[in-house]
């Protein structure tokens, strides 16, 4: 399955292929999710698939989906080895699928090393570009060591407890020994490395904005998606006891994160890095999930992933017909090209967090799990604060696109491309006028099982 | 039907079981109609049609009021979000009913008074114009926090939109300003709301188990500033008033309409539903330091409007001061001055449209705002003059205008208040900003109509018959309230001993 597409000769071909074996791990997740498994594998219950992770596999899934739809095109044109970088990103698939899954360290290890591997090929892939080569080498560099960071946390744990299995971890844990704690903070630090929490953040914008857009829109999205599910399932699985003890600096990680994406994002000139920034900053919107550490927080992150997938896919996708990456490359869009402006003022209004559109919902459920667990009052009001800010940057490119004139750009925009952004903005705004329906699936998983 | 939509959020059919829902026709009538409008490419036909949708919306508001005056025409209420309970449940009472009316007035009101005014992209501009007006009667009608909020931010992104597109030079950054201003007040209001949300006792964000919720007064006293900020941005109370005179002046007169004579009210309209029964402890404990706030502003505000020149700004900055007596009055919490409060809302509201119309008028006929650049008007516009000056002397409050009846009332309530020790003190502060009123809105009139003519004015001409229409329509209602404000009172006077005895009962 994850070979699909490898050996075919025109490049439309293998989007087309490509396209189809995502369409078919959709289904088979939905299927899964259903309780459905065709096929039976003993995996010695080094994995759990419960339908938390089989949930969020679908939304990966169908992000991924959406951005083969909208970005197929762009991935062609990135270079001449078109099948091998849907090939990577299937590898980069089963790993995110592992990720939202395992059950012990060593599986959380091998799926975060087989997301990343691909994506240090993909960021370089642009081969003629400098820019592209040093972010690859740059990010490699980087995440060997956070791995490194990763591996020795895990082994000390193993030093400590005896086992890689998350249960096992957990149990009894209300002793902080010298070695646990250690084990811990590694593993928090190379995580936090890998959802571009502050302060490991710094090769976030390099690496954005030097890899080729189409594949910063995937790494700004379902990559960072499954690395905080597999950030939350490893903290609740295995240190959920711990809460107490490392709450306090998690929330100092979330609120930096927070600070320093927002208030850099402000001073950017290029969208490109602006959207890098932007990320950092809602992943610290994310992390209040792990602060927080409840059934809201759970559910809202699912939910804001896929909020903030939709939405972040659909700028990039717009962003990529656009010549000109500065905001005065928006200048005088919504006349040239209305469908293109109001979908992407649809995006932006949804990562800004306005009401009526998902990503309202997404922050809400965010704030509501940190309000409700209640001990960290104060890092709801810096959420909110940088929420503020957060609409200064956003409101840039619309204020670009529709109330400054600019020359008419010459793009080439097929209908089935501004169909599917109609499509993407109409969920958007579906999500957040009648979250239910997504918050009814949600709530099988909690309630149900 | 109800069946074929599951996922539809306001399922109409399971509202419509029996009755016409005069709330959800109110949200409805301008929301779809101005989502059309974005597709009418004729200005005329968006034009006609708009003022049609505006008048369709008066027409149920108005049968809200007399016709269909029972509770279960009123009220609707259906599924929204089961799982974070919160419901879609909206009502009307006599506040409600207040504002939306003062909203249906105005909408018409406005569309007919800048009827000869043509704008690019016109089907763009009424479209937004017509979704702002859902977005506040959304506002009006919530019953359901996370409901209101929902609706309280929608009122806001048309606005921005209309703004940035068909203001002044300076548009952008003004209008930027105003946003980032109102969000920032409005997630702190959310996550005050929230905050609430975890400590009633159903865990539902239902307007009535707020009014349950119990808290502490310390909690309270947090909570209050919270919302308050909010509100006090949007109403404008000094310190949060700076983006108001900018966006005024910069913005399209007929969303400085809409801004001025309807969104302000939001603030109020806050203030006297979500804020003042919901954390009643919070709001007297720290009701002397916003009255302080109120009773600041009010001078301050009243002192510049005397000093400036730009017609617009003065409008601007008299506002502020009116705001401010009323947030003073809903600080003393006394049964007349609330009573008060609500009918000034309802006539501020139509004065200073009435102003604005004026503002507009001068503006397109001599291409300037400038006191200093006019004069002598009255020889050359004598209906203007006279149409002007009835308004002029309701913004002042002179007896047989509709502002006297309502400051009187706020006045007494906030002497005979024994809620506060400075109540003396704030009623002899609110005694001057209404002398300095009469200062600036004398000054104004003066400066615009007598004296000689210039070479400016010279060509005046009086004004044509849409807007004689509107503001002789004003005047008639600037009047007839006046003279008989009773049948305002009544429709008000439920809602204002509901508040005043939930604040009672709630307060340990």
């Amino acid at each position: 399955m994850l070979f699909s597409g490898l050996f075919i000769k025109s490049s439309r071909g293998i989007t087309m292929t490509a396209i189809t074996g995502m369409a078919l791990l959709v289904l088979a997740s939905v299927l899964d999710f259903q309780g459905i498994n065709p096929i039976e594998v003993n995996v010695h219950g080094m994995l759990a698939f419960d339908s938390f992770g089989l949930f969020f596999n679908i939304v990966a899934f169908s992000s991924t989906l959406l951005y083969f739809l909208l970005s197929g095109r762009d991935v062609e044109r990135v270079g001449l080895h078109v099948a091998e970088y849907y090939g990577l990103i299937f590898f980069i698939s089963a790993g995110v699928a592992i990720v939202s899954s395992f059950n012990t360290l060593l599986l959380l290890f091998l799926g975060i090393e087989i997301i990343s591997i691909p994506l240090y090929i993909l960021t370089g892939s642009d081969k003629r570009n400098l820019k592209s080569n040093e972010a690859s080498l740059k990010y490699f560099l980087m995440g060997a060591f956070s791995t490194g960071l990763m591996l020795m946390g895990i082994a000390l744990l193993y030093g400590a407890k005896g086992s890689f299995f998350m249960d096992q971890i957990q149990l009894g844990t209300t002793q902080l020994t010298p070695m646990i704690s250690a084990g811990l903070l590694l593993l928090l630090f190379s995580m936090a490395f890998k959802v571009s929490a502050a302060p490991f953040h710094f090769w976030t914008p390099d690496v954005y904005d030097g890899a080729p857009t189409v594949f910063t829109s995937y790494m700004a999205t379902i990559v960072k998606a499954a690395a905080f599910i597999g950030f939350i399932r490893l903290f609740e699985g295995s240190f959920g006891n711990l809460q107490p003890q490392w709450q306090l600096l998690v929330a100092i990680i979330t609120a930096a994160t927070l600070i320093i994406g927002n208030i850099t994002a402000v001073f950017q000139q290029s969208v490109k890095r602006m959207l890098a920034y932007s990320s950092i900053a809602q992943a610290g919107f994310m992390l209040f999930a792990l602060v927080s550490l409840n059934n809201t927080g759970k559910e809202g992150l699912v939910f804001y992933t896929a909020a903030y997938c939709l939405a972040t896919i659909g700028v990039f996708a717009i962003l990529l017909k656009m010549k000109d990456y500065t905001f005065e490359g928006f200048n005088g869009l919504a006349k040239h090209q209305p469908v293109l402006a109001a979908t992407n003022a649809i995006f932006l209004l949804s990562l800004a967090g306005i009401p009526a559109t998902a990503g309202f919902m997404a922050k809400f459920y965010m704030l509501s799990a940190a309000v409700n667990n209640g001990k960290m009052f104060w890092l709801v009001i810096v959420g909110v604060l940088c929420a503020a800010i957060s609409v200064y940057y956003y409101f840039r490119v619309i204020q670009a696109m529709y109330f400054k004139d600019g020359e008419p750009q010459e793009m080439q925009i097929s209908g089935r491309f501004k169909g599917l952004l109609i499509f993407t903005a109409a969920a958007i705004i579906f999500l957040g006028i009648y979250p239910q329906w997504f918050i009814d699936q949600l709530n099988a998983i909690f309630f149900v099982i | 039907m109800s069946i074929c939509k599951p996922y539809l959020p306001i399922a109409i059919g399971t509202v419509n079981q029996k009755n016409i829902m005069v709330p959800v026709l109110l949200l409805l009538v301008p929301l779809v109609s101005g989502l059309l409008t974005f597709f009418i490419k004729n200005e005329r036909t968006a034009k006609a049609w708009s003022l049609f949708s505006a008048i369709v919306t008066l027409a149920v508001s108005l049968s809200g009021i007399w016709f269909l005056n029972k509770p279960e025409y009123l009220q609707a209420d259906t599924q929204w979000l089961p799982m974070l309970n919160s419901r879609f449940t909206v009502s009307l009472d006599g506040l409600g009913q207040l504002l939306c009316l003062l909203t249906a007035v105005s909408f018409p009101a406005i569309f007919i008074a800048t009827w000869n005014r043509s704008y690019p992209k016109a089907n763009n501009f009424y479209a937004l114009m017509l979704l702002s007006q859902a977005g506040l009667m959304g506002v009006f009608i919530a019953m359901d926090a996370l409901l209101f909020y929902f609706f309280w931010e929608l009122a806001l992104i048309p606005a921005y939109f209309l703004c940035s597109q068909w203001g002044g030079e300076r548009r952008i950054a003004v209008t930027f300003k105003f946003f980032i201003y109102t969000f920032i007040g409005s997630l702190l209001m959310l996550v005050g709301i929230l905050y609430i949300y975890y400590h009633t006792a159903d865990q539902s964000f239902a307007i009535k188990s707020f009014y349950n919720a119990v808290l502490t007064t310390k909690e309270q006293g947090w909570l209050f500033w919270m919302m308050f900020a909010a509100f006090a941005v949007k109403m404008p109370i000094f310190p949060f008033h700076t983006w108001q005179p900018d966006t005024y002046e910069q913005a399209p007169t007929a969303v400085t309409m809409v801004l001025s004579g309807v969104m302000v009210k939001m603030g109020v309209y806050g203030i006297l539903r979500w804020l003042a029964p919901v954390l009643p402890s919070g709001f007297w404990a720290w009701g002397d330091a916003a009255s302080f706030l109120c009773m600041f502003g009010m001078i301050y505000a009243s002192l510049i409007a005397m000093k400036q020149d730009d017609l617009k700004r003065l409008i601007a900055y008299s506002s502020i001061a009116h705001m401010g007596l009323m947030g003073l009055t809903i600080f003393s919490t006394t049964d007349i001055g609330m009573q008060g409060v609500m009918i000034q809302m309802f006539n501020h509201g139509i004065n200073v449209i009435g102003l604005w119309i004026v503002a507009e008028l001068i503006e397109r006929q001599f291409g300037t705002r400038k006191l200093s650049e006019l004069g002598g008007l009255a020889q050359k516009a004598p209906a203007l003059a006279i149409l002007l000056v009835i308004v002029a002397l309701a913004n002042v409050a002179l007896p047989l205008t509709n502002a006297f009846i309502g400051e009187f009332l706020m006045f007494t309530g906030i002497f005979t208040s024994n809620v506060s020790e400075y109540n003396y003190i704030y009623t002899a502060v609110a005694g001057l900003s209404i002398i300095l009123s009469a200062v600036y809105t004398l000054n104004m009139i003066q400066k615009i109509f007598f004296g000689n003519t210039n070479g400016l004015t010279a060509q005046g001409k009086d004004i044509s018959w849409n807007e004689k229409l509107v503001l002789g329509l004003l005047v008639l209602a600037i009047v007839g309230i006046g003279i008989y404000p009773q049948p305002v009172l009544d429709l008000t006077k439920g809602a204002v001993d509901s508040i005043l005895s939930q604040m009672i009962t709630k307060h340990p």
